[in-house]
């Protein structure tokens, strides 16, 4: 079945985007919370951009980079490499949206962690290399595992961002939500229907595993 | 031989501190915010004075002269905080063993022996007692083996019966492994258990040094 097919596609798709944004959202959240660094509050604001922008416009900027003519996408047709209305766009869309839920969870989890660990594990002569790995990443665990969640929730959801560097072409780009709204635009309100249960049974699976996650992090 | 002769500033709060002591146990004693752990900390290496040098038995830790500033990883310095910090999920071996240097640590089984903490190595730390925890932190920053042990108020907070129960553990760390110690305490009694040189600090400056002939605690 049609709805199935697509519901498939669109976890596939939320997961790569989570799976791609996790170690960049994590590196982020934990110089954010851990370091000092000249354009600091920059970083923050950007990061937490597509958080409030419109989706549209925020997928209009990736139009705009991935496009033949734009700077990224010129790049990546020398290499063969078409982005936009294809799978990668879907990702890419939902990998962006997610990426401040990420950061701002994964932060809070990083701000959490107890400063004095890591200084003693750098008095037992620990690199800060592997400080991160056994102490601050394994503490902020619970965190990051509920902002990747977040994310991956969020991606389910894109719309906005999604349709305008992805299109919706059916079997190729379109995902739940651009099919629940082409659906429901061309009269199929019981394909809609479909879809819309299966678009709340996978987003609330999500989003509790999210809670049981933040419930069990230690203090 | 340690060597402490550092300017650190912090915020509103200037220590000023020169400090020689060449001793097994030395102890900083004064009220609360004089510096005592500030210098504990600069010795570490977590803070770094603004200038001045800190020098372990003829090793440059810190020098804003030659502009050397050594990482606290590479200052073989042992730091068991007030709060001790074990790490949380870790098991008790685990947190011995993680700062374990092959050919610097003593032995897991001579130090767990001495402390008594053979029959924790499988427990969590969060179902140890103060006492035990006190004494687990105690083994992991031996077990990095290092050149100086430096303890922030090893016996805070932990009650006077069990003061005076790891006293001795201290003693021995102090007497057996040799590894000379630096801590931080405002408690007369424990002071003259376990220090042989008694520097005193008041607001970020050393007031006076007692050693056992000059003694001036009443």
């Amino acid at each position: 079945m049609d709805a199935w097919r697509i519901a498939w596609f669109t976890v596939l798709c939320a997961t790569g985007a989570t799976l791609i944004v996790l170690p960049p959202a994590v590196v982020i959240a934990w110089l954010l919370a851990r370091r000092t660094f000249p354009g600091r509050a920059v970083v923050e604001t950007i990061v937490s951009l597509p958080l409030v922008m419109p989706p549209v416009a925020t997928g209009l900027i990736l139009l705009m980079l991935l496009s033949r003519r734009g700077p990224i996408g010129r790049v990546l047709e020398r290499f063969g490499i078409d982005v936009v209305f294809t799978w990668k766009a879907v990702v890419l869309a939902m990998a962006l949206m997610g990426l401040p839920l990420l950061v701002r969870t994964a932060l809070a989890g990083f701000e959490q962690v107890n400063v004095r660990y890591e200084r003693v594990a750098a008095t037992l002569g620990a690199s800060p290399a592997r400080i991160f790995l056994t102490i601050s990443l394994p503490l902020a665990w619970p965190s990051v595992l509920a902002g990747a969640v977040l994310a991956f929730a969020r991606g389910l959801g894109e719309f906005g961002a999604t349709i305008v560097v992805a299109g919706s072409i059916p079997g190729a780009t379109r995902t739940l939500a651009v099919a629940i709204y082409g659906y429901t635009e061309t009269g199929r309100d019981s394909d809609a229907l479909v879809l819309l249960l299966i678009s709340v049974a996978i987003a609330f699976a999500a989003l509790w595993s999210a809670h049981r996650l933040v419930e069990r992090r230690p203090a | 031989m340690i060597d402490v002769d550092i300017e650190l500033v912090q915020g509103s709060f200037t220590l000023a501190a020169r400090i020689r002591i060449d001793s097994a146990a030395a102890a900083l004693f004064g009220p609360s915010g004089a510096g005592k752990t500030t210098i504990l900390d600069a010795i570490a290496g977590l803070r770094t004075p603004r200038s001045g040098s800190i020098v372990v038995d003829g090793r440059v830790l810190f020098s804003s002269k030659d502009r050397i500033n050594l990482p606290p990883q590479q200052r073989r310095v042992g730091y068991v905080p007030q709060d001790v910090a074990l790490f949380p999920h870790m098991n008790v071996r685990r947190n011995l063993l993680y700062g374990r240097h092959p050919g610097l640590s003593p032995d897991l089984d001579r130090v767990v022996g001495m402390l008594e903490i053979d029959r924790l190595l499988d427990r969590r730390v969060t179902d140890l007692s103060g006492g035990e925890r006190q004494r687990v932190a105690l083994g992991r920053a031996l077990m990095s083996g290092p050149s100086l042990l430096l303890l922030d108020e090893p016996l805070a907070a932990v009650d006077v019966p069990l003061r005076r129960r790891i006293l001795p553990y201290l003693l021995r760390v102090r007497d057996h492994l040799r590894v000379p110690i630096v801590y931080v305490s405002h408690d007369r009694e424990e002071v003259e258990a376990l220090a042989d040189v008694v520097v005193r600090l008041d607001a970020g400056r050393v007031v006076g040094v007692d050693t056992p002939g000059t003694r001036l605690m009443p």
